[in-house]
């Protein structure tokens, strides 16, 4: 009997080894191991054997059945392999195509400016307030202490819908309307549509945007607006830009001033595009709030002071992006807003 | 405003280079926008004077000219003919260099050699505007002689700059040579040189010529008069034609220069009339009647009503005041004796006159931003001064000055504290006081005050701030060290809507739309493109009273017509796939015409075309209101929105009121828009999504209990809607029915003709325990029973 193992262990093995597929592997275990197996059948036989044989005989028959058992588990781990790499060779891709079924939405560049610079100013306490397209004249000039005869008031500067009202030129009514709802101290911007009677063209819209600033507490100097206007253009500019306050007029404020920031070619060397003055074009009209017009809003005049700006904001998104038409941020193509 | 640096320095003494000189001033309030170099690159341009002139053999309109250059006399040939023998002319000589990249070089015109060229103003680089009209179409005629072979750069003055200036409204006394040397030496710290004004040869007597002088004194602050007579209407000499060349004006004759002369030198406009022809030795000053007429120095007549002021001679009008001069009473070249004018005008009435009129002047300009009446004596004085300088006429002794409301120098009181809480500096009293005067505000030092006298040119200083601005900008911006804002720390915001436009931004985004802005306003003719009703209330909008043309003329009541232009451009512009939203405003009044401000309010659009359809646009909408909280909404069929295909539309309702409406556009209205593809908009309150807009997230358990799948499919009629199946199944569901998942419809063989097979999958699910099969199957046949019952719905088999 002890030959007759040792014969099946052999052919076992050599059964295993020449094994096609996995389910070869199956059969050779049924063959030997199952029910029917040559092994199971010849252990039915140690019965027939002397007392004495049968503890080593059955150890030997218990080592063939390991043996071929993890033959077996040996031979069926090779396949499972096998067919791994088979399946991964398989499932070659070609990485290089690039399937794009949804592109993703872009922000509008003026508005993507415009949230720019509102957290901004929210990170220095500032608060965002909105105010009405369609205003009162009282609000957009009156309060702002703008002469009767001032020019932008006639029908040539500004559009009407009755003597009282019309489409806001600026944003700054939203500073009455602001000092008159809360009491100072007061920190705020707004940002929004403007309109003026401007025909179309590369550099003017009839409708533009605007963002307002305004501050009022006791002792707001000019020495704060300006430190307040020099972070901003640093912010959004760059810290190497440098600013210019000219002394100007705004019926709103007084002093009034405007600002330049450095020439955008050659930061403040002078070049062929800012014809050597080394500056650009103004960037914001600025000033410190005219004691008329806080009075206006039953704001004592005495006790608090504060400073205002005001701002293009299409001019600044189009000088931050290079975009050398205005129109292009209304016409809205769409092959224009994907590059933002 | 042109300001001429040769000019300026003559009555203040700044002696540095011009680039110096603009940065000061505009630092100090006087914008440079521009540096104008008087040097034009001219060389070899000489005086010359014409010796012999022929007429040249082989062409007649030629002319060949000997002239002398000084060291030599040369052969030019010329087309011109407005010279005689012994002129003073430039001449540029071979190899001479003129603008606009012209090179002079040895020509032979038609067989006879040309040395050279006789010059024009307009080929020495001289603007048309400015050029004489009797010197623009020959050689320009030298006034005197010069040493022949000078360059004429020399004589020309084409050396130094022209500074251009932005004034601003509130500085009218800045429109002015002298009023910028003003400015100018407070910049820098410099004493004002004023030439001294006298005529020093008077004769007769004024009231000899002229009577009486009357007027409204409502609209005529001051009338000042003089007379000259023994006239000489000749050129000017060429330093005041120079002059007024550079300032941007044209010469025309020795009088009427001198009156622009003294305009520009000290602001204040003057007028030349030719005494001999007014009917009386009157001035009335008065109201035009309705319907009076007057032809203007330019030829025109015109019509005025009674709120234009006329100058008349007690008759007939004889000029419009401050706006421009009549005709009849013009100096010309037989003009012996003049009455000139130097008069203040109501700024107001000038201005409205001038509107009226559609004529802007020099003189109306400057009367419109306001004038000092006490400027009118001096500027006639001037100017008689200059003519007998020039020797254009002998001055009249004596004057006529009607100014009844004399305007006198006031005080301010400053306190010098204010300066430096305003400015944030820490400016000294003596400091604040020299600033003061630097700009020629005396000032008076007491305990608690600066008085300080403010001059009557200065109409813009009239409360003590504005004297804080004069010590602020004469001390210099740039020279305010910057200080941060201190104050409570306390914490931005921004508005709630904000806020959640930038969360549905995002989501948008997210889907792939583009953010777009529009115009406010639009055409009216958009709500017949896209079918509005005639009757329909998106037609009351606001329109304006004086739009930029049609396309722009009425406030948008909606957004639709925007978006689809848009859609409408990028598609015949090429683009394949276009996904695009705005969050922006429509106008609603609440009366019109217009009395009160109107309501503004944000609506919310998407539109798009491409490899998409209505259920992407809806699965867009869906995406947002879940991100929003928003819970309770429904897609109800709209089938009467005549913008929207009827069959393909969704009425968009949030706990049951409509706020907007998802669909394909009619094909009717894409058409309109010359669209050749199915197009899809959403339009929707974004108010009312705000208001429903819930960002509070609570966590709620995990299902602990496994669920039971079942499918479910049925046959009904084909215009059952998928909905009311669901609705009946989730009712009868007695709440155990976690998902039902649509997975087939179906129409076709098999299926009995105008019905469908609709298929759900059912995922039951209890919370409370696992449910048993014998329990989902009573539900479930229930379900069955009553889809059968309600719809006709008879399950599949």
């Amino acid at each position: 009997m002890k030959d007759e193992l040792i014969r099946i262990k052999e052919e076992a093995i050599s059964d295993i080894n020449g094994a096609n597929r996995l389910d070869d592997l199956e059969n050779v275990r049924i063959k030997y191991l199952g029910k029917k197996g040559k092994l199971t059948l010849i252990l039915r036989e140690m019965g027939k054997l002397p007392k004495e044989e049968r503890p080593v005989v059955g150890r030997l028959a218990n080592e063939v059945r390991q043996e071929i058992e993890k033959e077996l588990s040996e031979g069926k781990d090779r396949f499972k392999e096998r067919l791994k790499q088979e399946r991964i060779e398989k499932e070659k891709i070609d990485i290089s195509i690039n399937k794009r079924t949804r592109k993703l939405g872009h922000s509008h560049p003026l508005l993507k400016t415009i949230r720019e610079l509102e957290n901004l100013f929210i990170s220095m306490g500032f608060t965002v307030v909105e105010g009405p397209e369609i205003e009162t004249v009282e609000y957009n000039f009156d309060a702002l202490n703008t002469p009767e005869n001032h020019p932008s008031r006639d029908l040539s500067d500004t559009f009407y819908i009755t003597e009282d009202i019309l489409l806001r030129t600026h944003t700054s009514p939203v500073q009455i309307r602001a000092m008159k709802a809360m009491e100072p101290p007061l920190r705020i911007i707004s940002a929004g549509r403007t309109f003026r009677f401007d025909d179309v063209d590369d550099t003017h819209s009839p409708m533009f945007h605007q963002l307002e600033g305004l501050v009022v507490d006791e002792n707001i100097t000019m020495a704060n607006l300006i430190d307040t206007i020099n972070i901003f253009v640093k912010e959004l500019f760059g810290d190497d830009m440098k600013t210019r306050f000219r002394p100007h007029y705004f019926p709103f404020t007084e002093p009034s001033a405007e600002v330049d920031v450095s020439c955008f070619s050659c930061k403040g060397k002078g070049c062929s595009v800012c014809d050597g003055t080394g500056w650009s074009m103004e960037l914001l009209g600025c000033g410190m709030v005219h004691p008329k017009v806080l009075e206006v809003c039953g704001i004592d005049p005495e006790k608090y002071t504060g400073f205002a700006f005001g701002m293009g904001i299409d001019r600044i998104t189009m000088v931050k992006y290079g975009i050398d038409n205005i129109r292009l941020l209304f016409e809205n193509d769409n092959r224009f807003l994907e590059q933002f | 405003m042109l300001l001429p640096v040769k000019w300026l320095k003559e009555y203040v003494n700044i002696d540095v280079d011009t680039k110096k000189l603009a940065d000061e001033l505009t630092l100090s309030g006087s914008h440079v926008e521009s540096i104008i170099s008087l040097d034009r690159g001219i060389e070899r341009v000489v005086v010359g004077r014409i010796e012999k002139i022929e007429k040249h053999e082989n062409a007649d309109k030629l002319l060949v000219v000997m002239v002398d250059v000084g060291d030599e006399t040369i052969q030019v040939v010329t087309g011109a003919d407005n010279f005689k023998v012994g002129d003073y002319v430039p001449v540029a000589l071979v190899g001479a260099k003129l603008p606009k990249d012209l090179y002079i070089e040895r020509t032979d015109f038609r067989g006879v050699e040309s040395n050279g060229m006789l010059c024009s103003l307009a080929e020495l680089g001289y603007e048309d505007s400015v050029i004489p009209k009797n010197q623009r179409d020959g050689i320009f005629i030298l006034d005197k002689d010069y040493p022949l072979g000078t360059p004429i750069d020399e004589v020309l003055g084409l050396n130094g700059e022209i500074i251009e200036l932005e004034i601003t409204p509130n500085r009218p006394d800045c429109l002015s040579i002298i009023g910028m040397a003003r400015e100018a030496a407070a910049t820098f710290d410099k004493k004002l040189e004023l030439p001294e004004v006298a005529v020093k040869d008077e004769v007769d007597d004024i009231k000899d010529y002229v009577e009486a002088v009357e007027v409204d004194e409502e609209l005529c602050n001051r009338y000042y008069t003089r007379v000259i007579k023994d006239i000489k209407i000749k050129e000017s000499p060429l330093w005041l034609q120079l002059r007024l060349m550079e300032a941007g004006m044209r010469p025309i004759n020795n009088i009427v220069d001198i009156t622009n002369y003294v305009m520009l030198e000290l602001g204040q406009p003057l007028h030349a009339f030719d005494l001999d022809k007014l009917n009386n030795k009157r001035i009335l000053v008065r109201r035009a009647k309705d319907g009076e007429k007057i032809t203007t120095i330019d030829g025109q007549e015109r019509a005025l009503n009674n709120s234009n002021l006329l100058i008349t001679d007690g008759e007939s009008p004889i000029g419009i005041a401050g706006v421009m001069g009549g005709m009849d009473s013009e100096v010309t070249e037989e003009t012996t004796t003049v009455l000139l004018e130097s008069a203040n005008f109501n700024g107001k009435s000038i201005r409205s006159t001038s509107k009226q009129l559609n004529l802007r002047t020099e003189a109306s300009i400057r009367f419109e931003k306001g004038l000092d009446p006490n400027l009118c004596e001096i500027a006639a004085e001037r100017a008689c001064q200059l003519i007998e300088e020039i020797n254009a006429g002998r001055v009249v002794k004596g004057c006529i000055d009607i100014y009844k409301n004399i305007k006198e120098e006031k005080t301010i009181k400053l306190r010098p504290e204010r300066v430096n809480k305003l400015l944030g500096t820490k400016l000294s009293v003596e400091d604040m006081v020299d600033y003061l005067e630097r700009l020629d505000l005396k000032t008076k030092v007491t305990e608690r005050y600066l008085e300080v006298k403010i001059p009557t040119y200065r109409l813009d200083l009239n409360i003590e701030v504005d004297l804080i601005e004069e010590i602020g900008r004469i001390h210099g911006f740039h020279n305010i060290a910057a200080q941060p804002l201190v104050g409570v720390l306390t914490r931005g915001e921004k508005p709630y809507s904000s806020i959640i436009a930038d969360k549905v931004g995002a989501i948008l985004q997210g889907f792939g739309l583009n953010e777009v802005i529009t115009y406010s306003f639009i055409s009216p003719k958009s709500y017949d493109k896209i079918k509005i009703e005639a009757d329909s209330h998106l037609r009351n909008y606001i329109k304006l009273m004086n739009p930029l043309g049609e396309d722009y003329s009425v406030m948008r009541t909606t957004l639709i017509s925007n978006m689809l232009d848009l859609l409408s451009r990028n598609y015949n512009h090429g683009v394949k796939e276009c996904y695009l939203y705005e969050i922006g405003n429509v106008f609603i009044p609440k009366e019109l015409p217009l009395e009160q401000l109107p309501r503004e309010e944000k609506v919310l659009v998407l539109g798009m075309y491409g490899q998409i359809d209505f259920y992407y646009l809806k699965e867009v909408v869906t995406a947002l209101f879940e991100k929003l909280g928003i819970k309770d909404f429904e897609y109800v069929k709209e089938e009467s929105n005549p913008t929207f295909h009827p069959n393909r539309t969704a009425n968009i309702l949030i706990k049951g009121n409509s706020i907007g409406v998802l669909g394909e556009i009619h094909m009717d209205v894409v058409e309109n828009y010359d669209i050749d593809t199915r197009v899809y908009i959403a339009q929707l309150n974004f108010d009312a999504l705000v208001e429903e807009t819930n960002l509070d997230r609570k966590y709620k358990p995990l299902p602990k209990y496994p669920a039971i799948l079942r499918d479910i499919a049925v046959v009904v009629d084909s215009d059952v809607m998928v909905g009311e199946l669901e609705k009946v199944i989730l009712e009868n569901g007695e709440g155990l029915i976690e998902n039902i998942e649509l997975f087939d419809v179906y129409e076709g063989k098999q299926i009995e003709s105008g019905k469908k097979s609709v298929a759900f999958s059912l995922t039951y699910r209890s919370s409370e325990k696992t449910l048993k099969d014998e329990e989902v199957n009573k539900v479930h046949e229930r379900i069955i029973e009553e889809l059968e019952r309600r719809l006709d719905a008879k399950l599949r088999s």
